[in-house]
């Protein structure tokens, strides 16, 4: 369903700052995978999805969903494929608006914003039972304004938000690494329960080779902007975290002292 | 004290006309996060293309509604080179405004053209302030079109396209994700701010009788002014979206009451506006102030 064919793209071309952030990568994801992503700082993993996102344009290659070619689409265009999940709890949301509102904003993703009411009455009751599935008790707070809300509960709306309207990819970058461990739990068990119910394809980048081990059907390994190990299925299942680390130095051919302080655990 | 108290009825006329400026200054302000120059140079291009139509011999509402068009359009050009040019906003709307001003001089052929209260039909003059019927009188006239003003920015903004560029404003990011096209509503809301700030200086023109080259220097900072002005004094009472730019209003308005006072206290009117940008630098920087200097807990 998704295809990256040979994307590369680097950053500050012609500087001393030059950094090849993506070098070639290829990738295909079947209906349905729930890829987790690792790999050490740099690797290109939160670069890869925002390449998806379109968040700038890629250097070269091509990006398909479903077999067409979203390369040249804008950001906001894609969206309608995308649901997202950011690493920091405060980019998923906006502020200043209420729930109800942020989530009247995401039940219109992908179609084009009339002169309709922007947050009608009979959405609101929908909007509640969705809020209330979180287990957040922020069902009775539906017109609180998003800002009030903790760094974990923002990220719960954020996933709910990003899930509101089936998405054909959801993209998660390190959505619960700027969370406590109890909410960063929370909030991962809320991931695996969507993508289940709704058997959604989705990319996850982590930190966490736990995580990435015990969440989804397939993991892949980064490393220089490409992809260095892809496993799935059995073979993914009996994966230990050892056993990730071993292949990262034999793979990558490096010693990563500062990546294993990132990769374990 | 008389000459004050004669002197309050146009201050509030004036504070109600600047008003309507100074809520397109909120809008870009406080509702997309854009600090636009623009309004220095599309205050007086309201004024100078109301006061040129009418001299021609169009009815005021076709003039009025001439200024709003041009004032959309300064604010599509600012938008544009924001947006689709990569330049940054404070500099895009400098540049319009400055080439605002040769347009405005071009559009008037000299640096002030006047209009007599007389033998035009004025919707508003500084004639209509006292003595005359209420439904002729300005501040009448000039409220009521503001209330529908703040009713139609209520609606519009509380539309699926208002609430999507509220998003923008607030996170532009998350709006994106979600599939908003922040450079349009961008463009777009620099188009009704600015049409609102020509709206104004049309308004103005005929309030004072004449348009000016210069009626527009510093309005940017009136229009600030304004808004702080709202906030501080109605922040606390006024939560809805529409109170918030009746605060607004009420702050312009509250703002030319204070100036008139110091005016009679026997300021040197040569000092108004750097007073203006003194106070407005004051209340600008409380909120570093506060947390910097201010604030109970560690950081």
């Amino acid at each position: 369903m998704l295809e990256l064919i040979n994307i590369c793209k680097t950053f500050n071309k012609g500087t001393v700052n030059e950094k090849q952030a993506l070098n070639g990568l290829s990738l295909k994801l079947n209906e349905g995978d729930f890829t987790t992503i690792i790999g050490g700082n740099g690797a290109g993993k939160s670069t890869m999805l925002n390449a998806i996102s379109g968040v700038w344009p890629v250097d070269e290659g091509q990006i398909l969903i479903d077999g067409e070619d979203i390369t040249k689409l804008p950001e906001y265009k894609r969206a309608k494929f995308l649901g997202r999940v950011f690493q920091d709890p405060m980019t998923g949301t906006a502020a200043t608006m209420s729930i109800n509102e942020n989530m009247a904003l995401a039940n219109r993703r992908g179609k084009r914003r009339t002169l309709r009411p922007g947050n009608p009455a009979h959405e609101r009751k929908f909007f509640k039972e969705q809020v209330a599935r979180l287990g957040l008790g922020l069902e009775d707070r539906m017109t609180s304004k998003v800002g009030l809300l903790s760094g974990g509960q923002r990220q719960a709306i954020t996933l709910l938000m990003s899930t509101l309207k089936k998405p054909r990819l959801l993209l998660l970058d390190e959505h619960t690494a700027a969370l406590d461990p109890k909410t960063a739990a929370k909030v991962l068990e809320l991931t695996k329960e969507m993508v289940e119910e709704q058997n959604l394809t989705a990319l996850m980048v982590t930190h966490n080779m736990k995580d990435a081990i015990h969440l989804g059907n397939r993991l892949i390994m980064m490393h220089e902007g490409r992809i260095i190990y892809d496993v799935s299925g059995e073979e993914k299942k009996n994966l230990k975290v050892e056993d990730l680390l071993r292949k990262f130095e034999e793979v990558s051919g490096e010693e990563f002292a500062n990546d294993r302080m990132m990769l374990a655990k | 004290m008389v000459s004050l108290v004669n002197a309050l009825p146009g201050a509030v006329a004036q504070g109600l006309i600047w008003g309507i400026m100074a809520i397109g200054v909120y809008l870009t302000y406080r509702v997309l996060d854009i600090a636009d120059l623009t309004v220095d140079g599309s205050l007086g291009t309201g004024g100078a293309v109301c006061i040129m139509l009418m001299l021609t011999g169009h009815n005021v509402w076709v003039s009025l509604l001439g200024a709003i068009a041009a004032g959309m359009l300064a604010g599509f050009v600012t938008g544009i080179l924001h947006t689709f040019m990569g330049i940054p906003a404070i500099l895009a709307g400098i540049l319009t405004q400055l080439g605002l001003y040769s347009i405005n001089l071009k559009t008037m052929g000299k640096s002030n053209q006047a209009i007599n209260v007389d033998n035009y039909k004025l919707l508003i003059s500084l004639r209509f302030v006292k003595g005359v019927s209420i439904y002729k009188n300005t501040i009448f006239v000039v409220a009521l079109i503001t209330i529908v003003l703040i009713a139609l920015l209520y609606w519009f903004f509380g539309t699926e396209l208002g609430s999507s560029m509220r998003a923008t404003g607030c996170n532009p990011n998350m709006s994106r994700a979600q599939g908003i096209n922040t450079n349009f509503n961008i463009v777009l809301g620099l188009m009704l701010s600015n049409g609102l700030v020509a709206l104004s200086g049309a308004l103005l023109c005929q309030y004072q009788g004449f348009a000016d080259i210069n009626m527009g220097r510093g309005a940017i900072v009136i229009g600030l002014a304004a808004v702080i002005i709202g906030q501080a004094v109605f922040g606390k009472i006024f939560r809805n979206f529409a109170l918030k730019l009746l605060g607004v209003a009420f702050g312009s308005i509250i703002y030319y009451l204070v100036l008139q006072l110091v005016i009679w206290m026997g300021i040197d009117t040569d000092l108004l506006k750097l007073l203006s940008a003194v106070v407005v630098a004051i209340f600008l920087s409380v909120p570093t102030m506060k947390s910097r200097y201010f604030s109970k807990g560690g950081k």
